[in-house]
């Protein structure tokens, strides 16, 4: 019962129920299952992206270009579809998932083939990809009336209850769950972030699982890209600025531990959702915004602690069952 | 390079030499940060309209093809070797310009500035679209107009230290008074940040079930504003304004999910720069503080204590005139 109370996932649960709780008591519509949708479907695009983010972090890197890169697959997309409105919105979503997934994969060539560090590398290009936002449009905005309906309204079609982007999220988490658990690519993840030397004896090539890793990631920006613009009915070069950070809290928040091999896909959602609840939940208890940057902080710093705390645990209780034995 | 500028001085002085014995017209020359930018094509068309107002009024409309500013000390230069009456420039840099603009003035040429200034050595006057006071008063107009009866109204800003955006809602809370069972129940932060401004404007739609009107004094707000009160299915109940431009809310002024909403008119700064250019290079008018220069149709300006003058309130864009402005910019 205890160990059950101790997993990460099920104690984010809780802290999430309380803080909703909490939150009811000042502002009763906060509660209802219908926000609580709202909340989810404000929060789909942070999750996925923190699903995609998850199989970086997990061998060791971290990829801080994809608010870039949704960016500007959603530039891309929106200057498509206003261009060309006859192009199907279908098609664009899996030109958005390409183009995104390659964007991806020029990260993931840069650290697995010139063994460049990851930070560094997602740092460089975090600033081309916004510059190419800039490039491609001009500085120019997508508005909505440039866009088609059928554009902007796919994110909104309501389907058993709950808009298609909340469905979109849930695919992919669905995905992403499937993935980590019954592929052996999903187990090379962990194998190549907690012990890269007895992956590589084992046969798993540790570069080429961080270039496939940076390539989803990249995938599941580029489909944000097209989720975000389409939810936010704009397309313009400041899109997402600073959400890369957003989803790495998200995966930090959810137990994904920065040193690489820890983590789960409940986590990083978990961990998004906590994010989506703070997010939503103090403007409405009227929380002013220096406090709101100071409590999420606050949170990310606290799951940190608890991160090393546990992960320090565990290495004890590995030497402690090995002198037993 | 000197060669091209002898060659242009040569050909200046040659067709200036050809017009000049035809009438004394003013020239005015209307420099622009960058040619191809619709906001500016529309001051242009104000310039002109000025000019056939005025009569024997020659208005040179030009520009760089770059947004810089060595491209416009270039033009300057070309204008001061084609001896222009006067110069009115939307500059692209406040410092660069000077030398080449005080080397206008001393020629004896009118130089002011519009709407983005040069420093106050290199100019007689700044025109300013709109001032702090204005604005400030044309945000709660604009949601006060649209409600006869009062309600509660609540501001979605920028960043909590953006310092226009905080200018323009202290004016605005100042004339508040003004406009009784006008209720500002919340000024809240967007970070001028699409999804801040979205969940931001989400709470204020959910925290107060009365709310009439959300004003945005910024472009991300004000859009994201009118998509969560779209999205909310709140539309004809919650009334979004602020400032954008045309373009950007276009799509929902035709929802319904914004009746009316404002932003500087381009076509009245370049009318407005023109007549006033047009005053100062007749000596009908000096450039000092306190002067007063009439601008035709727009009414009138007072150069303020740092040479500056402020046009006229914010223009109201509506269902009315939206489609030919959203054109434009």
């Amino acid at each position: 019962m205890i160990r059950f109370f101790k997993q990460r996932e099920v104690m984010l649960l809780a802290i999430i129920a309380i803080i909703v709780a909490l939150v009811t008591t000042r502002s009763s519509g906060f509660g209802t299952p219908r926000n609580l949708a709202a909340v989810f479907n404000d929060t789909a695009v942070l999750a996925m992206l923190a699903c995609g983010q998850l199989l970086v972090i997990l061998t060791r890197s971290i990829d801080l270009s994809v608010a870039a890169n949704l960016a500007l697959t959603g530039m891309i997309a929106a200057m498509i579809n206003a261009a060309m409105p006859g192009v199907p919105v279908e098609v664009l979503i899996v030109g958005c998932v390409v183009v995104g997934g390659l964007l991806g994969a020029f990260n993931g060539v840069l650290v697995w083939k010139l063994n460049i560090p990851p930070i560094v590398v997602t740092l460089g290009t975090l600033t081309i990809y916004r510059g190419a936002v800039f490039l491609v449009s001009g500085g120019t905005w997508v508005n909505a009336v440039d866009m088609s309906d059928r554009f902007k309204e796919l994110t909104r079609l309501v389907f058993l209850g709950l808009p298609m982007l909340s469905w979109f999220a849930i695919v992919v988490i669905a995905l992403f769950v499937l993935l980590m658990a019954r592929t052996s690519l999903g187990r090379s993840f962990y194998a190549a972030g907690i012990n890269p030397t007895a992956a590589t004896y084992a046969g798993i090539d540790v570069g080429k699982t961080k270039f496939i890793a940076f390539t989803i990631s990249g995938m599941v920006a580029g489909l944000a890209g097209y989720l975000w613009v389409s939810r936010y009915v704009i397309a313009s070069v400041d899109v997402a600025r600073g959400l890369e950070l957003q989803v790495v809290a998200a995966c930090v928040i959810g137990g994904v531990s920065i040193a690489g091999g820890i983590g789960t896909v409940g986590g990083a959602v978990l961990g998004a959702l906590f994010l989506g609840v703070i997010n939503n939940a103090l403007p409405v208890i009227g929380v002013s915004p220096f406090w709101q940057m100071a409590i999420s902080g606050a949170a990310i710093i606290t799951a940190v602690i608890f991160n090393a705390r546990g992960e320090r645990k565990r290495g004890r209780i590995i030497l402690k069952s090995a002198e037993a034995a | 390079m000197k060669l091209i500028t002898t060659l242009a001085v040569t050909t200046a002085l040659a067709a200036v030499l050809a017009a000049a014995p035809a009438y004394a017209q003013t020239r005015i020359a209307l420099v622009v940060k960058s040619l191809g930018n619709g906001f500016f094509e529309a001051a242009a068309r104000g310039a002109e309209e000025a000019a056939e107002e005025i009569g024997d009024v020659e208005i040179i409309y030009t520009g760089p093809t770059e947004p810089t500013a060595e491209a416009q000390i270039e033009v300057v230069n070309s204008l001061i070797a084609q001896q222009v009456d006067a110069i009115a420039i939307s500059a692209n840099d406040p410092d660069a310009l000077v030398p080449a603009l005080q080397r206008a003035m001393q020629r004896g040429i009118t130089v002011i500035s519009w709407d983005s200034g040069v420093a106050a050595e290199g100019r007689e006057m700044h025109l300013n679209p709109s001032g702090n006071d204005l604005i400030g008063n044309t945000i709660i107009k604009l949601a006060a107009d649209h409600l006869p009866e009062g309600g509660d109204v609540a501001i979605l800003s920028a960043t909590a230290t953006a310092t226009n955006q905080n200018i323009w809602i202290e004016e605005a809370e100042k004339v508040l008074p003004n406009y009784p069972g006008i209720n500002l129940v919340a000024t809240v932060y967007g970070d001028d940040q699409s999804d801040k401004s979205y969940r931001e404007a989400q709470g204020l739609i959910s925290s107060y079930p009365e709310l009439k009107a959300i004003i945005a004094p910024t472009t991300v707000g004000i859009v994201a504003a009118a998509q969560a009160v779209t999205d909310a299915g709140k539309i004809g109940e919650i009334n979004v304004t602020g400032l954008a431009l045309p373009s950007e809310m276009a799509a929902h002024i035709k929802s319904g999910a914004s009746h009316s909403f404002a932003i500087w008119n381009p076509i009245d700064l370049g009318y407005s720069a023109t007549h006033i250019a047009y005053a100062l290079a007749t000596d009908a008018a000096t450039a000092e503080p306190g002067s007063v220069i009439p601008i035709g149709r727009v009414g009138e300006v007072t150069i303020g204590e740092d040479g500056q003058a402020a046009m006229a309130e914010p223009f109201t864009y509506d269902a009315s005139n939206i489609d030919e402005y959203s054109s434009i910019f």
